[in-house]
């Protein structure tokens, strides 16, 4: 008899989601997939407003990534008002997406999938989560906390709040840096640093602790896409498109942003609010590509930072090349979250962030324009149509999560497939799916839950829809 | 000049004849809300929530439009006034689309100001969620009706100060609208003089400098004080 089960909601993500399991007559897996049941409709009631408040707006997506939104946002208007905008503008921008950038990955890694990785896959549900790891291992769980502190530090500093701020402006940005402030996040750098290299040393560890998991979470091959600057160099704000794939070989460089629509499709499924992104010239489902951490180091050259560089090569040898398991993007993340210090330690330094020339007016002077930056889970568009007012009249909104959405359905199917055994599934087999997508960090309404008050729930049903079983983890784990 | 003198919230009060409820009110620095008020401007007792209680018997009138008299007895902050208050507040909430957090005027908002200080933690009644356009055709400014409370300060400012009477009222109840001259596009307004007054007297986001992002439109309402005074008194105190 066919089963079904569902774990609903999926926790320790940003977002509400639930995962189907198929098994067959024989209680093995036949099928999975990976249910987002949010309906937003920011592009829809985005229409009639007018650009300048679309930052604004747009940001409210989410309130773990707000940032990559603005930028998103502001880019597509500069294009619009046609103008570029002053270097400092530029500086001052980067600086507050390497900060997301850090924050958003040290939540990912040390709130939300650290306990599954350092107090392991089957250690009591009860305390695997920041609070366990907390009293486990203390100095680990508080430098955690102080290195997303410090990410949120320079946004507040930036933009004077720590989660929405309306700071980045059509044109550029509302204000430079203050030297006061400035000073005061340069004497935080160093102990950002400590904090991420150590985790790096305790992420090399446990490579060796599970090589099960690194097979069998989300191996496959794919595409692999994000931006990169000049010769290929890590970029996250600017920059042209590249696609390569599970072999490191370059399938398509230089690719335009603006120009998404004529190399990314989009499929829609019923079974999920969350649209499939593919690459349009290898066809769909065929044309599946990964963003966020794992494809951005896959697909640059280097990373053109000194301590983030060297950790790179030993990355490439230590995952053999190019990472296609995404069980590495959790390494990946944290190499990236060093690169982001050294970057934002060289702009503090940079005496442009406290330059006053950093907005650039201009009025409508076209009528559509595409922004794309790298969020931290991957590469995110905005598009924008406006009138001759200014009003917009179409948005479309690729997010980095959608993108990631047939890589997550392969990696929950694939771990589903490697771990379950008929129908009596231990807690720890359903922690290991749930720790696939959490791999992704997948942000789904881009809204954050109250850590573990959600009563996980995971049902049995036949064929008909029939529930045959029960299985419900309580609240708190 | 005479003088009348009154009882406001059990102090006793003078105030020149002829001077209404809410200056003899502000004079002797009790608070009264507002919105529709502003300094300068023809009073229009639109918005209801100067609502004070007058007379033994509590009879509710706008303090705005209300001269003072003799031995009158003024009550301004009762259970019943505050409730009335903040269910204004709520209505007009309701009526229209604000939306704080992605408002232009955010943090600069008389409405914001008035419901945090009212105590309007949510809203009771159900909203009209209308569909309302948003006129950037001008230049330099824009006007979002979403955000609009028909307070009017606009169309008095533009008839009182500038003398233009760009703006005007169109429709009735919860169809009124703000229109300029003959329901045209402000950017056609043959009219309008570009002043900006109305984006100044505005208490809201719904008139606003173009270009401007979420929070960023400051009013600065010292201004028009300013041009009365210039203007009445030939003084120009900067």
């Amino acid at each position: 008899m066919t089963r079904r089960i569902v774990i609903d909601p999926v926790t320790r993500i940003e977002g509400h989601a639930k995962i189907s399991v198929f098994l067959d007559d024989c209680g093995s897996v036949a099928d999975a997939w990976f249910h987002v049941a949010e309906y937003r409709g920011f592009e829809k009631f985005c229409e009639g407003r007018p650009l300048a408040e679309m930052a604004g707006i747009t940001a409210r997506v989410c309130g773990i990534c707000p940032v990559s939104h603005l930028l998103a946002s502001v880019k597509a208007a500069d294009r619009i008002l046609a103008v570029s905008i002053p270097p400092a503008a530029v500086k001052l921008r980067r600086l507050l997406n390497l900060a997301q950038i850090v924050q958003s990955h040290a939540l990912s890694f040390f709130h939300l999938s650290a306990p599954d990785l350092l107090l392991g896959f089957d250690s009591d549900p009860t305390k695997r989560n920041i609070f366990g790891l907390a009293s486990a291992d203390p100095e680990t769980a508080r430098g955690g906390i102080r290195l997303r502190q410090f990410g949120q530090e320079i946004i507040e500093a930036l933009g004077g709040q720590k989660i929405h701020p309306a700071w980045v402006a059509p044109g550029g940005v509302r204000g430079p840096l203050s030297p006061e402030r400035r000073s005061y996040l340069q004497s935080r750098l160093p102990e950002a640093l400590d904090t991420v290299q150590r985790a790096l040393g305790l992420m090399k560890g446990l490579l060796d602790r599970y090589p099960e998991e690194a097979a069998s979470f989300g191996n496959f091959p794919s595409l692999f896409l994000g931006l990169v600057g000049p010769d290929g160099v890590w970029e996250h704000y600017d920059g042209l498109l590249r696609v390569t794939d599970s072999t490191g070989k370059i399938v398509a460089d230089g690719l335009d942003p603006a120009r998404y629509q004529e190399f990314l499709g989009e499929a829609v499924e019923s079974w999920s609010y969350l649209k499939s992104p593919y690459y349009q010239p290898l066809g769909y489902p065929d044309g599946i590509y990964r963003v966020g951490p794992l494809a951005r180091l896959n697909i640059c050259s280097r990373l053109d930072t000194p301590l983030a560089d060297r950790e790179l090569s030993e990355y490439r040898q230590r995952v053999g090349g190019v990472a296609v398991s995404s069980f590495y993007y959790h390494y990946a993340r944290l190499i990236e979250i060093l690169t982001s210090l050294e970057r934002i330690g060289r702009l503090l330094d940079d005496p442009d962030v406290l330059s006053l020339r950093y907005r650039a007016r201009a009025g409508i002077n076209q009528l559509e324009g595409v922004g794309c930056s790298e969020a931290p889970r991957g590469t995110l568009f905005h598009h924008y149509l406006v009138n001759e007012d200014g009003l917009i009249q179409k948005v479309n909104l690729l997010i980095a999560t959608g993108q990631n959405n047939l890589a997550m359905n392969r990696t929950v199917a694939q771990i589903a497939r490697h771990w379950i055994r008929g129908p009596d599934i231990p807690e720890g087999v359903f922690n290991r799916i749930e720790a696939g997508i959490r791999a992704f960090d997948p942000c789904l309404s881009c809204s954050t839950h109250a850590l573990g008050q959600m009563p996980l729930v995971i049902e049995l049903r036949n064929r008909h829809g029939e529930l045959l079983t029960t299985l419900r983890r309580k609240a708190g784990t | 000049m005479a003088v009348r003198t009154l009882t406001i919230n059990d102090k006793l009060v003078s105030s020149p004849e002829g001077a209404t409820i809410l200056q003899a009110a502000r004079e002797n620095g009790i608070d009264i809300p507002t919105l529709c008020q502003l300094d300068g401007l023809s009073t229009v007792g639109a918005c209801r929530l100067c609502l004070v209680e007058v007379g033994p018997a509590g009879r509710l009138q706008a303090a705005c439009v209300t001269q003072v008299a003799e031995e009158m007895v003024v009550r301004t902050e009762t259970p019943k006034l505050r409730e009335y208050r903040r269910m204004i507040i709520e209505l007009l909430l309701t009526e229209r689309n604000h939306v704080c957090s992605v408002c232009v005027a955010n943090h600069h908002c008389e409405l914001q100001d008035l419901a945090v200080k009212l105590g309007v933690d949510h809203v009771r009644f159900e909203y009209l969620h209308p569909h309302l356009p948003v006129d950037v055709s001008h230049e330099l400014f824009g006007i979002d009706h979403n955000r609009c409370i028909l307070c009017t300060r606009c169309v008095r400012i533009c008839d009182e100060i500038e003398g233009v009477h760009t703006w005007d009222v169109s429709g009735r109840g919860t169809n009124a609208r703000i229109i300029s001259d003959l329901n045209q596009p402000w950017g056609d307004s043959p009219t309008c003089t570009s002043c900006g007054k109305c984006v100044q007297a505005c208490p809201t986001g719904a008139v606003f400098r173009q270009g401007s992002t979420v929070a960023e439109m400051e009013k600065d309402r010292q201004r028009l004080r300013f041009l009365l005074t210039a203007r009445e008194k030939r003084e120009w105190l900067v």
